[in-house]
């Protein structure tokens, strides 16, 4: 493969275990859930033994997500995350509560109570869903900083990222599309949280409350990634100037994006249909199959949007402060080498994925079930 | 150093060195037991002994109250090169990326997808698959350390690597150089040893536990014999590896064997010391002890002869060994880096004769290049106390395990354990001592090898983000305070669970 090919072979990696990760918060949206659904401590067990064999599958992902990353862009590595340091600190402290939570909430002794590890997983979900939302809307509206790689020849000041800003990262929170996007994912990781109880758990309240709920979470959904899209396709985007490298602005880029890659266009339409297909089964039908509708439907939606992001010679992290400074997926990359040593690990990809699959199928044959929790010693 | 600020370098380190002891607090037990765990879930499916079943859940319950923090510390460590290694991450992203990607795609989905069906899948899945499940964690956390630990040994010794002055960073030219370096060899197989220990004498530790109070003895006795050969063997191991260990840091890390031994003025039949300890306050060079005769010599180059340069000799020079002065190598360093700036300036002009003449003595000095940033040459010294006295304590420790396993299997064999009394009282604080000795170890590794963060090729100073000190202060103690809690939440749970023993240990709360 060409460098060039390599180079977006690995945006799409990168953009597969995004949307990958973004799918499976459905974990962080059953933790923020646990209120509304369950009204006894018996049905917020249930609720919580039924994310709980998941958890630890979103985790990794993320930290995979990180490792692919850094292997294949070390530039915004390099510069996302030692600049936009407090969204990226938040983010991880948030999942460093989470991953403590499930294995001692209920054990005797646990220091904090339960209720403090309750709390915890509820942090977890609303500020793990919403400030990656808003990270990532940093790649369509930008963040003020500079990269300057020579500068490690000044050994008096030999720094290559600068960020502009001393809020670092947390003034993307005060952009409307940032903070549209974080509230979408952050109601549509309940959606998808309630769609999958009405899939896995075998208890009739909850699957009616649930399926309630999801009528109201979706409506909230709907409103923020509709606006989220509406800003996104009227603003001026990041374009590439594919012979001199310059970064511009171009109006209506990421609408140009669209028709310039239809197959992008379309993937985003069937995502978007998926996703309101798997609500209307789950909401109306109260069929467990809405998960799967709705899950794949993200999975496409969001990478499409990262597709928009990254190609047709558009700038994937942006500088507003300095356009030149922009990361695209051409001058962020790791060399060419060792995007070839990578992409042959890559090939082991779908065996990992054949063996999720299996697994997940032979684990949840039987719904998650009262019974099951009273029996199980290695319950939550 | 000329950097640009001091007491950020320091405070990132800082933080750095906090949230990778936190971590190295989980980790060997999670690699240890995991194999324990896997061994008597095997015991279980061949007999369909309930006792082997109850064993397996007891183990496997502690096991998971570890995994779980163990998870959390990881995390943190993992993004902190981006967040606080900010300008290390681009230098040497090309190379240092690759094995943390590898490591999640091979262990940490492994490891994570078979944990669900280890701990919920006993009567959801064929008690084989359910099995096998138990011994792809234990095989999934091991991989994670393999990569972790190529990851970095390649930071000591930077193999399969050349300098791109095009895109001013590192790139890797060869994988596999990296990946079977054999400092990340020796690397790799003395830490999973050592994590072996670690998981022996835990399950010793909570066996004498019972033996004291008089309980679950039949389960103790099990125990302690299974465990007893398993930590001999590796701590035999361990000793065997650690000396490969020294013999590569010997050859790739001269200063940092020197910092190890305390030695200052280089020699030739160089002694070891047993036992050692700094002699006076004001003078760093003087050392007194139990010195074995040659034995340095022999450990760092197999020869009794040899010459084993000291810290003196690294800064001076020492011309008869052909060690080049610091000095030199700091001017060959600035000259290395001034012809890197003048490349590109060259280049931006077109002026391609200039940049031709800049690459090349770009090329002649770079292996020098990581000291063009020193000022001094004192500034490639690293602490020398901290190496010293931790891997003295290390090595009396591994030599302790050694005998203390041999006594244990020698006394499980002939059923007298419950006679000594203080022997048991000693084994169960020996977990204590394991972990020590398994921090120190870090310690040696990575304090010995400052001001390096890529050895010769990178020093801390240059490698940080640019952010304010007061940030780096702030997550700190944010982090010390959250690992605080979540530590002494995880060992109340852990010694309750403990206390209940193996049979109520099966029961949910
Ligand atoms: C229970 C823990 C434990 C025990 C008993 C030992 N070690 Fe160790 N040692 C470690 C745990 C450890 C470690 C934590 O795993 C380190 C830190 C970095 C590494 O690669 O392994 C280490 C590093 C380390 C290094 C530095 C390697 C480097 O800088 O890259 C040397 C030279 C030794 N060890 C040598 C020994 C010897 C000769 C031992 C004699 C018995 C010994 N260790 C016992
Ligand atoms: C700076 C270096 C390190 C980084 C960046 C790092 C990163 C991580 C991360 C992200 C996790 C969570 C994985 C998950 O989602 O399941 C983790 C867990 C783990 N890490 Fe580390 N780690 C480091 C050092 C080490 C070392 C030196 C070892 C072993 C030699 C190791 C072995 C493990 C193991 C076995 C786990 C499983 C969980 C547990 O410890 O209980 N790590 N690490
Ligand atoms: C898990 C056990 C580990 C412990 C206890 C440990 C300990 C330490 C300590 C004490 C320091 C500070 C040294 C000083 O300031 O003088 C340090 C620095 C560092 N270590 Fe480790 N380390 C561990 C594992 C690792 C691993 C596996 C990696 C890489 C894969 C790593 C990479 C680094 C880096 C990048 C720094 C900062 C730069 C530097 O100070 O050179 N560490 N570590």
């Amino acid at each position: 493969m060409s460098y060039a090919a390599l180079q977006g072979y690995w945006w799409i990696i990168v953009s597969i275990l995004a949307s990958v990760l973004v799918f499976l918060m459905f974990v962080q949206g059953g933790q923020t859930l646990l209120k509304q659904i369950a009204k006894t401590d018996k049905e917020r067990s249930l609720l919580i033994n039924s994310i709980g064999r998941k958890w630890d599958l979103t985790f990794t992902t993320l930290v995979t997500f990180g490792g692919a990353f850094f292997a294949s862009f070390p530039l915004f590595y390099s510069t996302s995350f030692g600049g936009a340091y407090w969204v990226w600190v938040l983010i991880l402290f948030s999942f460093i509560i989470q991953a403590v939570s499930y294995e001692y909430r209920t054990k005797a002794n646990n220091f904090l109570g339960t209720k403090t590890y309750d709390v915890f997983l509820l942090i977890n979900g609303v500020l793990a869903t919403i400030l990656i939302g808003i990270a990532v809307g940093t790649f369509f509206t930008g963040s003020e900083f500079s990269v300057v790689k020579m500068n490690i020849t000044n050994a008096s000041d030999p720094v290559i990222s600068r960020w502009q800003t001393a809020t670092h990262g947390l003034e993307a929170a005060f952009n409307i599309t940032n903070l549209a996007l974080g509230l979408a994912i952050f109601f549509l990781a309940r959606v998808l949280a309630m769609l999958y109880f009405i899939n896995n758990i075998d208890n009739e309240k909850i699957v009616k409350r649930s399926a309630k709920q999801l009528k109201l979470c979706s409506i909230a959904f709907l409103v923020f990634f509709l606006l989220f899209v509406g800003l996104l396709l009227t603003k001026e985007g990041f374009a590439v100037n594919p012979d001199t490298k310059e970064v511009f602005m171009e109006p209506y880029k990421y609408v140009h994006n669209l028709l310039e890659m239809p197959v992008v266009f379309i993937l985003f339409l069937i995502g978007v249909v998926g996703v309101l297909f798997g609500i209307f089964l789950g909401a109306f039908k109260i069929s467990g199959k809405g998960i799967w509708y709705a899950g794949i439907g993200t999975i496409i939606t969001v990478f499409s949007l990262l597709m928009l992001a990254g190609f047709n010679h558009t700038a994937f992290y942006p500088s507003t402060f300095d356009l030149q400074s922009s990361l695209t997926i051409h001058n962020a990359s790791s060399s060419k080498y060792t995007l070839t040593a990578m992409s042959w690990v890559s090939l082991l990809v779908p065996f990992v994925i054949a063996y999720i699959w299996y697994t997940w199928k032979s684990m949840s044959k039987r719904k998650v079930s009262e019974e099951d929790i009273e029996n199980d010693t290695m319950a939550y | 150093m000329e950097h640009f600020n001091l007491a950020l370098v320091d405070w990132s380190r800082a933080q750095f060195a906090l949230t990778a002891i936190y971590h190295w607090f989980f980790v060997p037990l999670t690699l240890g037991l995991s194999f324990i765990v896997a061994y008597m879930h095997t015991l279980y499916y061949k007999t369909g002994d309930e006792k082997w079943k109850n064993m397996t859940k007891f183990w496997m319950k502690l096991f998971g109250i570890n995994f779980a923090i163990g998870v959390a510390t990881g995390i943190i460590l993992e993004f902190e090169f981006g967040t606080n290694w900010s300008n290390y991450s681009w230098i040497v992203g090309d190379i240092f990326g690759a094995p943390l990607a590898i490591e999640g795609i091979l262990a940490f989905f492994l490891e994570s997808t078979f944990i669900a069906v280890m701990f919920f899948g006993w009567d959801r899945v064929s008690k084989k698959f359910h099995m096998l499940s138990s011994w792809l964690v234990a095989f999934g956390s091991n991989l994670s350390a393999l990569w972790i630990l190529i990851a970095n040994g390649w930071m000591q010794n930077p193999v399969g690597t050349r300098f791109n002055p095009v895109t001013v960073r590192n790139e890797m030219v060869n994988f596999f150089d990296v990946a079977l370096s054999p400092t990340a060899v020796f690397k790799f197989l003395h830490t999973v040893s050592q994590a072996y220990i670690i998981g022996a004498l835990f399950v010793v530790a909570v066996s004498a536990w019972y033996l004291l109070h008089k309980r679950h003895r039949a389960f103790a006795k099990k125990s302690i014999l299974i465990a007893s050969v398993f930590g001999l063997l590796a701590s035999v191991f361990v000793a065997m590896t650690g000396d490969s260990s020294a013999y590569d840091v010997a050859h790739k890390q001269p200063m940092k064997l020197a910092a190890m031994e305390g030695l200052y003025d280089g020699e030739t039949n160089a002694s070891l010391y047993a036992f050692g300890f700094l002699n006076s306050q004001k003078d760093n060079t003087n050392f007194k002890g139990i010195r074995l005769p040659s034995m340095l010599s022999i450990m760092a180059f197999r020869d009794a002869s040899a010459f084993v340069p000291g810290v003196n000799d690294l800064v001076n020079g020492n011309e008869e060994y052909d060690i080049l002065p610091a000095e030199t190598r700091i001017e060959k360093g600035r000259l290395a880096i001034g012809a890197l700036a003048g490349y590109k300036k060259a280049r931006e002009a077109g002026d391609e004769q200039l940049a031709e003449q800049n690459l090349k003595m770009f090329e002649d000095n770079y292996a020098h290049f990581g000291y063009g940033y020193f000022k001094d040459k004192q500034e490639i010294v690293p602490p020398v106390m901290l190496p010293f006295y931790s891997f003295h304590i290390m090595v009396g420790l591994g030599l302790f395990f050694i005998l203390m396993f041999a006594w244990l299997l020698y006394a499980s064999i002939q059923d007298k354990l419950d006679k000594y009394k203080w022997v048991l009282h000693l084994s169960v604080w020996s977990i204590l001592l394991g972990y020590i000795a398994s921090e120190l170890g870090w310690i040696v590794a990575e304090v010995g090898r400052q001001p390096w963060t890529i050895q010769d090729l990178l020093p801390v100073g240059i490698s940080t983000s640019h952010l304010s000190v007061g940030s780096v202060q702030t997550t700190f103690f944010m982090f010390l305070v959250l690992f605080t809690v979540l530590l002494i939440a995880e060992l109340k749970i852990m010694l309750t669970q403990i206390k209940k023993g193996p049979e109520e240990g099966g029961s949910h709360v």
